[in-house]
């Protein structure tokens, strides 16, 4: 297997983009990916995309062809990924085997979702799907339903309290506050998150991440010709991807994704670092609850810890460890399908020092996590600067 | 969503009686009924099995944003019944006590309507849960 780089990263303002559609998003984010790269186009040889419902939220398939067509790469073979919430980071997966297989040297991967073209009933039926639609969806639950009951566990198992959780949500606006890409960029307080309307008890709207459009796409290239490209190439050095049930209902313990634990064993191993080397994560806080499990599943806080750890303030910038810098999916927004790759760009930013008001001091390692529906999916990837 | 008439049909035992199966190999019993045995592969041997509908609330919550079609139930309670027989489902807690409604409590299984596509459309039948005293 040959080493993999992420030589470009580009993304879209992130929120209600009433002025764009796919063919807009996705070119906006590619082209700008690849004039990071210091790319003409010539030099890419596939397309990986990932995209979660574009059939249910926009009417449109064939988002593979889509892809390349938007971004002027015709007639480079391209693949769209689905993976629920974790398209994007799958997507990305996907890309890296191929180059690091020796296949491909330069490919690009983006992620792209158009949510706000239907009605917000719609769009939570539409990501209900990520879930199990025979046996969870038709009793009634919804993606909020689901993780609120992950939520009961957790406060019932561990003592996580509604205020801990709130904490999630206000670190992430706080992060948010700074990147100019993020949909929400205004700050709150845990009053305003226990205060705000009730989704699924115990979640709250300000618990929950946003419906969003955007998109956001990387460069990635063979390691040893990456240094042509750029002065700061940031090495994927851990790529791991695990499955469990569709449903909630049937796993063993629902205060922790066996997945992610999996995903997070293997990319540790094959990166040779352990939880301590990590300096900031970007993790898969759909729900706030979703973040506590995270930063518990990948070893940064001990089991039951992750929501105590939070409110005192230590996943917060530049302290023991930062975690979701770029406003998480709470404040930065969640097109589900781009998701998983402005992860990887945010990261990318981060280790090159270009991160502005939310740098990460000394960042050397980070960490992406990425979840598809209640869990089922988990996709982690870690990647180090490479000079 | 409309569900079409032959994916209803085909899962009238498992909503209606809750039939699900059991591996004779490693007696680990399922619902919905399994086509392989995760546990024992090849070596497992599945036979059908109907559910008593008893159990209790592993975890519950209430949905105030329910999804298009469910507007009139809302707001609802939604829970994780681990049922007698070992195996953990998803579904509405109807009829029952707010205060009732919490881990541990007893439930039993009803049979209910659980909605209807549109004014003219099919209605759909299946299994909610109630708490017991």
């Amino acid at each position: 297997m040959r080493k993999v780089s992420i030589i470009g990263a580009g993304m879209t303002k992130f929120g209600e983009r009433w002025d764009k559609g796919i063919p807009e998003l996705i070119a906006e984010a590619g082209v700008r990916a690849l004039v990071d790269a210091n790319l003409s186009g010539e030099e890419i040889q596939a397309v990986y995309g990932g995209t979660m419902a574009a059939g249910r939220l926009v009417g449109q398939e064939h988002i593979g062809a889509l892809l390349a067509d938007a971004m002027g790469l015709n007639p480079l073979p391209s693949v769209r990924v689905e993976a629920a919430c974790a398209s994007g980071g799958v997507a990305l997966r996907q890309a890296y085997l191929s180059v690091a297989s020796g296949m491909y040297d330069i490919v690009v991967v983006g992620g792209v979702e158009k949510m706000t073209d239907v009605s917000t009933g719609d769009a939570t039926i539409a990501l209900a799907g990520a879930g199990d639609i025979e046996w969870e969806f038709f009793s009634g639950a919804t993606f909020p339903a689901l993780y609120a009951l992950i939520a009961r566990r957790h406060m019932t198992e561990f003592g996580t309290t509604e205020e801990q959780l709130a904490a999630v949500a206000v670190k992430n606006h706080e992060n948010g506050s700074h990147n100019e890409f993020a949909q929400f960029q205004n700050k709150i307080t845990i009053d305003q998150v226990l205060n705000s309307k009730p989704i699924a008890d115990p979640l709250k709207i300000l618990d929950c991440s946003p419906i969003t459009d955007g998109a956001a796409a990387v460069v990635l290239a063979s390691s040893d010709i990456a240094k042509k490209y750029t002065d700061t190439p940031i090495e994927i050095i851990g790529s791991a991807q695990a499955s469990d049930t569709l449903a909630l209902h049937d796993r063993e313990s629902l205060t922790s994704l066996k997945a992610a634990r999996v995903a997070a064993e293997n990319a540790y191993k094959q990166a040779k670092v352990t939880p301590k080397d990590i300096n900031l994560a970007e993790v898969h806080d759909c729900f706030t609850i979703a973040e506590v499990l995270a930063i518990e599943d990948l070893g940064f806080f001990p089991k039951g810890k992750g929501g105590i750890a939070t409110l005192e303030g230590e996943t917060a910038l530049n302290s023991k460890i930062s975690i979701n810098t770029s406003g998480g999916l709470k404040a930065c927004g969640h097109p589900v399908g781009a998701t998983g790759v402005k992860q990887a760009a945010e990261i990318t930013w981060q280790l090159r020092g270009e991160a502005g008001k939310r740098q990460v001091d000394n960042a050397t390692i980070g960490l992406t996590h990425n979840i598809g529906g209640s869990g089922a999916t988990a996709v982690v990837h870690i990647m180090k600067r490479a000079d | 969503m409309v569900e079409g008439i032959p994916s209803i049909w085909r899962k009238i035992p498992n909503r209606y009686r809750l039939e699900g199966n059991v591996c004779e190999t490693c007696e680990t019993a399922y619902f919905p009924p399994r086509v392989v045995c995760p546990k024992c592969r090849r070596k497992g041997k599945l036979v059908k099995k109907r559910f008593s509908g008893n159990g209790k609330i592993y975890s519950f919550t209430k949905v105030y944003t329910p999804p298009t079609g469910l507007e009139l139930d809302a707001p609802y309670h939604l829970a994780i019944i681990e049922l007698s027989e070992g195996p953990k489902i998803l579904g509405q807690i109807v009829e029952s006590d707010d205060k009732k409604v919490k881990i541990g409590a007893q439930v039993k299984m009803v049979f209910r309507k659980m909605k209807e596509d549109g004014n003219a459309g099919l209605i759909h039948y299946g299994y909610k849960f109630k708490v017991i005293d």
